[in-house]
């Protein structure tokens, strides 16, 4: 008795001096010290053909589980993520994020008024040897229209595209009649409802993958629920994954047509959601990558692992101009100007953020959308709305003045994360000092809880962001459209609406002149009307192994391919 | 006692009833919906979706259905994890949570029982003022700090154990179940500490004393047990509570567990899992406090359980 007593005091000593000892090094947090044998080994550039002769392993962190691997269903990052690496579609992202044909053996042939495509599918396989076919899509498609299946991506990202898609989500029309069919095993033929634009590149997308008809009947509801219960026609296969859990990994699919280019043989992912813990698991070798995040990013800021990209998120101030039923003071276009310039964004993304974030003085991203010819349509438009202090107080001054008003107060309403309180400080400090007479009351509140004040319009300024889902400015455009989804601030302005509207119908066919009127319509919101004030647009941080090689960061859809990816120099 | 435990569980049914009453209606008036992308979808669209769910009828309705569906034991599917039964998921992410919890409550309650009576027996000593201290650090850290170091020390600087990570036997409960120990530990030292000193000061004590009882058997023997008492009483919440699951700790460790997936479920607006989840929860609770009403009469036979009926 005495002796086990012993035992269990001395072992507590042990764990009580690992605790004090770590108090007095308190200030020199966890990380300092590099693995340096790790580091050394890759950081000489090699660019010549990859040696295959390591453990092709990679090992990966998520942030959250996988709720769902029904291509119809999906409508979260992690499982349209994970669809990009198991699963393929007509058209796949390219190593420099352009949609470029896959299944489809070739661009397909267009009808003259642009609405009819015809595809080749090429010959290919899905992880249990049976053919892909041109059935396996339509069956897809109008499974992601059928009521039955309650898909919410399915009419979001069909409705205006494809040909009966917005009749059949409206109920006027059966879900058999949606503008797709398999003319023969290799023939698919694709009817559009009007000519659009960026088509193609939605083909790339989750909500279009094809579904092997005879598996997903037969497994009925349990299909896509764990890794036994779904196939795969990509570079990769699913396994080990039970439906909930917090692991699962991807093997090479022997039976991708393209399996040659694949050289990683296994992916092993792990959900942590604690981001100290990802960077832990990243410094003790365990991980591959750590995304970084808050104080962790500062205190990362100059590791030579780290690498910075920039994300195709944008994030805006929405000024309501209505309130209850009522005229807001934001309905004055004047103040929405001294507001919109009225606080300094580049200190916010230097000293607040510091999370690889940058100005936006826009709201269609910068590196998102390209002409034919490669350039970035930001050279469009240029900068907006910039800061100015002066032109923000003489805009107040006029603005007060046209109201009958000295002093305004307004609401601020804002996520309840670390950053998203420490960014409202920040305007509040910044407006109110700079626009005499202005009283910023700041609201903090869950996601879930902004999302029914936005749907209610019960707000005054709303720190909001929206990241694309296809590539073309219209995905960031149709937001401010009188009746637009997203609108929910009263903004209408009939120009602005035709504009956009002309970009998807009359001027679907050309290039040129729908991105000329887009544009226009971006300098109309922005520049003239100030319905919105651009922020930021924003970027991330990771920890990236110096061994990990040809990972493809993409814009839209999937955020990364590792059909290119390899190990070299571990 | 046969008879008393049935009248127990008949009270627990009518409790759980009020409680699945209770935390459904209130949970309705959350904001939020279970369909993540709602925002992006028109009216006839959402309500497609809505219908599947049966989201569409009035509350009512939608109460009376999941009553009977509970009735029958089927706690539904997830929300969030599309197809996924409740049951299924809660019985997954439980095993973890209660290994970690019971590691937990063993190490802690063992430790705070050892320092709490060194702490009385060697009254206003270095030894008592050692083990109050440790038993303060105990209740005034915040179990994520202690993780984090933990984490640092034993996984990082030592390498000993796994960082994080529930793939690894054994060694991967070790941290997580030192770090949720603290909280027990505190609190039976603490209690043990103040129950012995009162304890030892009593007329019995001194009797079985003067009697030529060895000092050895004085504490353990007779006083010991008496001092129990009131650490059975706040043991079975303790219990509860380190057994369904720590948020915080899971997240830092990155474990499957029940507590991180109740949270999420809140947060996601997963309505079938945070009913599930709190019935669950509730069960136990109830459980466990029923096994300390009984454990009272084990330890002290004056406490009679029999006696309902006054």
């Amino acid at each position: 008795m005495k002796k086990s007593k012993l035992v269990w005091l001395l072992s507590l000593m042990l764990v009580l001096s690992v605790f004090l000892a770590a108090c007095g090094e308190d200030e020199k947090p966890a990380t300092s010290e590099p693995k340096t044998e790790d580091k050394d080994a890759g950081t000489e550039p090699k660019t010549e053909t990859p040696v295959v002769e390591e453990d092709q392993i990679l090992n990966l962190v998520m942030g959250a589980e996988i709720p769902t691997m029904d291509s119809s269903l999906v409508t979260d990052s992690v499982g349209f993520d994970l669809l990009n690496n198991t699963n393929e579609g007509l058209y796949r992202l390219n190593q420099e994020n352009v949609a470029v044909p896959a299944l489809a053996e070739a661009e397909p042939t267009i009808s003259e008024d642009g609405l009819v495509y015809t595809f080749k599918i090429r010959d290919a396989k899905w992880s249990d040897g049976s053919a892909v076919t041109a059935g396996d899509f339509e069956f897809a498609w109008k499974r992601a229209m059928n009521p039955d299946t309650a898909s919410e991506y399915g009419p979001y990202m069909m409705s205006g595209v494809l040909k009966n898609a917005t009749a059949i989500s409206e109920g006027t029309v059966d879900y058999t009649e949606l503008g797709v069919k398999a003319v023969d095993e290799k023939t698919l033929e694709v009817t559009l409802e009007k000519p659009t634009p960026y088509f193609l590149s939605l083909m790339s997308f989750g909500t279009y993958l094809p579904l092997n008809e005879a598996f997903v009947t037969a497994q009925g509801d349990a299909y896509a629920t764990n890794s036994e219960t779904v196939l795969s026609n990509g570079p990769f296969k699913l396994e080990a994954w039970d439906g909930t859990g917090l692991s699962w990994k991807l093997v090479k699919n022997d039976q991708y047509w393209d399996a040659a280019t694949v050289k990683l043989t296994e992916i092993n992912y792990d959900v942590v959601k604690e981001t100290a813990t990802i960077v832990n698991l990243y410094t003790t070798g365990k991980k591959d990558r750590a995304g970084l995040s808050g104080d962790l990013a500062m205190q990362y800021a100059d590791d030579p692992d780290l690498v910075r990209e920039l994300d195709t998120a944008v994030f805006y101030f929405k000024f309501n101009q209505e309130r209850n039923g009522e005229k807001t003071p934001l309905a004055n276009v004047n103040i929405r100007e001294a507001i919109a310039k009225g606080f300094n964004k580049q200190d916010l993304v230097d000293v607040v953020l510091n999370n690889g974030s940058v100005v936006a003085n826009y709201l269609v991203p910068a590196e998102f959308t390209f002409t034919e010819n490669g350039e970035d349509f930001r050279a469009v438009n240029g900068d907006m709305a910039v800061h100015n202090v002066e032109e923000a107080q003489a805009a107040w001054k006029k603005g007060l003045e046209e109201l009958g008003k000295t002093e305004l107060s307004l609401e601020i309403l804002g996520g309840d994360s670390d950053l998203a309180k420490k960014m409202d400080e920040y305007f509040k400090d910044q407006l109110e000092t700079n626009l005499e007479g202005l009283t910023i009351t700041l609201k903090e509140v869950p996601f879930a809880v902004r999302l029914d004040l936005d749907t209610n319009q019960d707000y005054d300024i709303q720190n909001a962001g929206w990241g694309p889902d296809f590539q073309d400015p219209y995905t960031f455009m149709n937001l401010w459209l009188t009746d637009g989804g997203n609108n929910q601030m009263s903004y209408s302005n009939p120009k602005y609406d035709e504009l956009v509207n002309s970009a998807v119908g009359e001027l679907a066919l050309d290039a040129d002149a729908r991105w000329a009127a887009m544009a226009e319509a971006e300098k109309l919101l922005i520049e003239e009307d100030f319905a919105i004030a651009p922020i930021y647009q924003r970027g991330t941080m990771s920890l990236v192994k110096p061994y990990v090689k040809g990972v493809v960061t993409h814009s839209f859809g999937g955020d990364y391919s590792y059909k290119w990816a390899y190990i070299e120099g571990k | 006692m046969a008879k008393y435990i049935v009248k127990r569980v008949f009270y627990m049914f009518i409790t759980l009833f009020l409680i699945a009453t209770a935390t459904f209606f209130l949970m309705k008036t959350l904001p939020g919906s279970p369909i993540s992308s709602a925002s992006k979808l028109n009216p006839q669209q959402l309500a497609v979706v809505e219908a599947k769910y049966g989201l569409d009828q009035p509350l009512p309705v939608q109460y009376g259905k999941y009553m009977l569906n509970l009735v029958q034991g089927d706690l539904g599917n997830s929300y969030q994890f599309k197809g996924a039964d409740v049951t299924d998921l809660i019985i997954s992410r439980l095993g973890p949570s209660f290994i970690l919890g019971a590691q937990g409550l063993i190490l802690g309650v063992a430790i705070g029982i050892i320092l709490g009576m060194i702490a009385a027996l060697k009254q206003n000593t270095i030894w008592d003022y050692g083990s109050t201290f440790i038993a303060i650090i105990g209740i005034s850290i915040p179990s994520f700090v202690f993780a984090t170091f933990l984490q640092y020390w034993l996984a990082i600087k030592w390498e000993l154990l796994p960082v994080a990570l529930w793939d690894d036997g054994w060694k991967s409960s070790i941290m997580p179940s030192i770090a949720l120990a603290m909280g027990p530990l505190a609190t039976a030292a603490r209690f043990i500490r103040t129950e012995m000193i009162e304890v030892l000061s009593s007329d019995y004590i001194t009797l079985a004393k003067s009697k030529g009882a060895s000092s050895f058997e004085v504490a353990f023997k007779h006083a010991f047990r008496n001092a129990l008492i009131p650490l059975v009483t706040v043991l079975g919440p303790l219990a509860a509570g380190l057994l369904t699951g720590s948020l915080v700790i899971e997240n830092i460790f990155a474990i499957p567990g029940i507590g991180e997936q109740f949270v999420k479920a809140i947060m996601v607006s997963d309505f079938s899992v945070i009913m599930g989840t709190t019935l669950f929860f509730s069960v136990f609770l109830i459980f466990v406090i029923l096994v300390v009403d009984i454990l009272y009469g084990i330890i002290d036979p004056r406490i009679r359980l029999s006696g309902g009926n006054s």
